[in-house]
């Protein structure tokens, strides 16, 4: 019998890099900030994780034998989702919480919707957002890394509070001035001066807030090797700090404008962690070159406004998920124009 | 050069796995017992035989004419005696009218074919006449009738003749080693063309992993006293692409929709300006081209030298035979070559290359969900959305996708090399464009 050939389509070698490999590779690229969890924060910050990134691939095991698809968690994908969860929380809140955020961001931020490659929102903000919602007092106690020598330039430790937090009761108090005794005042303006003093300790991380959102330096090393395979690029995360610079420099200051400090407000709260690997997860965000630049400066605008006139201090995680909605919209809008084409 | 070079957007980088065959120079062929000559070889309409069961043919005889202006003839290309002229397998998976010869083993050529040394004073008639006498298509791989291509209507002015040597496929080097051992041939093809054209200035795009190349051609040039242009281009695929090609060495865009002479220009391979000069100075027909036999499966790669109509079989054995895990043979090169099914099938005009790879290598990964990672959107040269068309296909919205511009992907298979989730977006989009076409010609 004649000797039989493969016979298929075009092109016939096909890159190496495959869904598998670029979940698993940002994974790897977020250990270095969840070794740096675990020394300002403990080891419950690792048992915050793990339960998380349980809690998120049994979920969706559960869901594909429900929906009777093929078992696709190797794929990486929710084992990520659930890191980025655990990512999201502080270090205090009890261990049933993760594992209900992961349940909430895999069955209904993504599995509800199709599974991978379906869901308009990034599931582990949406996750995220679930437990804020809920359950809002266990989200905003945040421990300061006390242990490990943690005062913010000298500032007292009793607030266990974000930077964000108090620079925003802060700037209220200095806001309002009427309502305050001299005293508090000038301790208001006192803790601003030392907050913007601290640069250094926001880019290394021993500060209060959630478990992976902390050290600057960690999420860049991380984020620099997922750029150079170009797993992520660099118009989103950008554009979006870039944004959140320009307008915290603007409007962020309490001595009218141009009086902020846009060092401080780029490296404090989620926005290093949200800039460079949710507002890139791909699924949610824009296909097109125009289209991410766009998505990332509105995530910029959003984030400053919430954090400036809104009421929390944080504005990274509800600004991605707002534009992700938008993402279809900005696909349709900023089409390429085609090799050789006329503008219309 | 370097920095400043244009270049196009998009592209990739395969890895290039030339090295098997860049340094070996091109053999000839051992001699195939029998060629069987497809009467379609060519973009257009197919030859018609002119010889039958029993003639007694000379290499370079005709054996089949053009059936109007975008046509070509097919000539003998081993003497003997014409054996059938009936079906038989065809490389692009089909089986079609062919005429059969038996090589005598002779080698006799035609009386005709000899150097005309007044080849120089021939008007741009005569020398037409000649290229498509003697049967020329582009030998890139597309096979357009070469006469056409360099007959544009008159409104159409040209100022630049391009020689394509850029030759971006992965695995396949005959255009470097004709580059390499014929220049003056291709240079003296390069004249003729310019002539026939009337171009002002004339260049050749030589992609920068051809270092050699580059030199040579470059040496040849100032040899001749030519007033031609060698661009060492940026490596990247399909920088062979003629839109590309004509974007990076004198950056202009041919508009959507158009063709190179709508900017002025006209581009053809190396191997076929090689193959001019021929025609014109030596009344020579196509009969012969290099090839390079190359890839995992086949035990001696070569650049090999072979008669038009030489079966896959012949040719392989030629080079030490497949394999034993042989599993895929591909006509071209790896990014828009056809999956072959036959070894009888026979090396036409347009074959620049076999590549045969493993039954490991043959095996394709499940398509997985789109993550909208948008490697395709970013490596697509034609500036398209290929996950769009992809999703509008599969959900059968066909009339959605003349808003995304499909009729101008040049399926090049960028998109679907990149896609980590390996959709088969080459396909989709030809099913895409067809549906398109079909529609049109239905509504016009």
């Amino acid at each position: 019998m004649e000797k039989k050939f493969y016979v298929s389509g075009s092109p016939h070698i096909q890159t190496a890099d495959s869904i598998p490999r670029i979940m698993y590779t940002v994974i790897l690229t977020l250990v270095p900030a969840g070794i740096g969890a675990v020394y300002f924060f403990g080891l419950r910050a690792l048992l915050i994780v793990i339960v998380a990134m349980i809690s998120a691939v049994v979920t969706e095991a559960v869901a594909q034998a429900m929906m009777k698809r093929p078992l696709r968690i190797s794929d990486g994908s929710a084992l990520l989702t659930g890191l980025l969860v655990g990512y999201n929380v502080p270090v205090s809140v009890p261990l049933w919480m993760p594992a209900v955020g992961s349940l909430f961001a895999i069955a209904v931020g993504k599995m509800v919707f199709g599974g991978l490659g379906y869901n308009p929102m990034n599931p582990a903000l949406l996750g995220r957002s679930f437990l804020l919602a809920s359950w809002p007092t266990h989200m905003t106690i945040f421990r300061s890394a006390i242990p490990r020598g943690g005062t913010i330039s000298g500032i007292d430790i009793m607030t266990e509070a974000t930077p964000l937090n108090i620079l925003k009761n802060s700037q209220v108090i200095l806001k309002n001035p009427n309502d305050y005794t001299a005293e508090q005042l000038a301790q208001a303006s006192d803790a601003i001066g030392k907050l913007y003093d601290s640069i250094d300790t926001l880019f290394i991380g021993r500060i209060g807030g959630c478990l992976g959102e902390t050290s600057v330096v960690l999420l860049l090393i991380g984020a620099s090797y997922l750029m150079y395979k170009r797993y992520i690029g660099w118009k989103i995360p950008f554009t979006y700090i870039g944004t959140v610079a320009l307008l915290s420099w603007i409007f962020g200051g309490t001595a009218g404008l141009f009086s902020g400090n846009p060092l401080f407000h780029v490296l404090s709260g989620g926005l290093i962690l949200g800039a460079f690997y949710m507002a890139t997860d791909m699924v949610t965000t824009p296909i097109t070159f125009k289209g991410r630049i766009l998505f990332g400066i509105g995530c910029g605008v959003i984030t400053v406004v919430i954090r400036q006139i809104g009421g929390y201090p944080e504005g990274v995680s509800y600004s991605i998920l707002l534009m992700n909605l938008v993402t279809p919209l900005l696909d349709r809008w900023t089409r390429p124009k085609v090799f050789g084409g006329r503008t219309a | 050069m370097g920095l400043l070079n244009h270049s196009f957007s998009g592209g990739i980088h395969p890895p290039d796995f030339k090295k098997d065959t860049a340094f070996k120079s091109s053999v000839t062929c051992s001699p195939p017992p029998e060629v069987v000559i497809p009467v379609q070889q060519h973009i257009g309409a197919p030859s018609k035989p002119i010889v039958e069961k029993g003639a007694n043919v000379s290499i370079g005889d005709p054996i089949s004419e053009s059936q109007g202006f975008v046509s070509v003839p097919a000539h003998a290309s081993v003497s003997g005696t014409v054996k059938a002229v009936a079906a038989r397998p065809h490389p692009f998976g089909t089986s079609e009218l062919s005429v059969v010869i038996e090589n005598d083993g002779e080698n006799r050529w035609r009386d005709d074919v000899e150097y005309d040394e007044q080849y120089g004073k021939l008007g741009t008639k005569e020398i037409l006449e000649r290229i498509q006498r003697a049967g020329l298509a582009g030998m890139g791989g597309a096979a357009f009738p070469t006469h056409v291509k360099l007959s544009p209507p008159p409104n159409k002015k040209i100022d630049t003749l391009i020689l394509n040597g850029a030759e971006c496929e992965p695995y396949l080097t005959s255009d470097h080693r004709l580059m390499l051992e014929e220049p003056e041939k291709i240079l003296k093809g390069m004249e003729i063309l310019v002539k026939v054209l009337g171009a002002k200035t004339a260049a050749i795009g030589i992609e920068n992993n051809k270092p050699d190349a580059v030199k040579i051609m470059r040496q040849t040039i100032n040899k001749l006293k030519l007033p031609y242009r060698v661009y060492a281009l940026h490596v990247k695929y399909p920088q062979g692409a003629e839109k590309q090609l004509i974007k990076s060495v004198v950056n202009r865009r041919v508009p959507a929709g158009g063709l190179p002479m709508d900017v002025g220009c006209v581009v053809q391979n190396v191997g076929t300006a090689a193959a001019v000069y021929d025609a014109v100075a030596y009344k020579k027909p196509l009969v012969e081209r290099v090839v390079t036999v190359t890839g995992e499966g086949i035990s001696e790669s070569k650049n090999v030298r072979v008669p038009i109509g030489t079966s896959f079989q012949h040719l392989f054995e030629f080079c030490g035979g497949m394999t034993e895990g042989a599993g895929k043979i591909i006509m071209g090169g790896p990014m828009m070559g056809l999956a072959q099914s036959s070894l009888e099938a026979p090396v036409i005009k347009g074959t620049s290359g076999l590549v045969v790879f493993t039954e490991k290598q043959s095996h394709r990964q499940l398509e997985k969900p789109c993550i909208s990672c948008a490697h395709c959107v970013d490596s697509c040269p034609m500036k398209l959305m290929p996950k769009m068309i992809g999703l509008l296909v599969q959900h059968e919205r066909f009339d959605q996708l003349e808003d995304y511009h499909v009729l101008d992907c040049i399926e090049c298979g960028s998109c679907a090399f990149v896609c980590p989730a390996r959709i088969n977006l080459v396909h989709l989009i030809k099913y895409g464009k067809a549906k398109v076409l079909q529609k049109q010609k239905q509504a016009g």
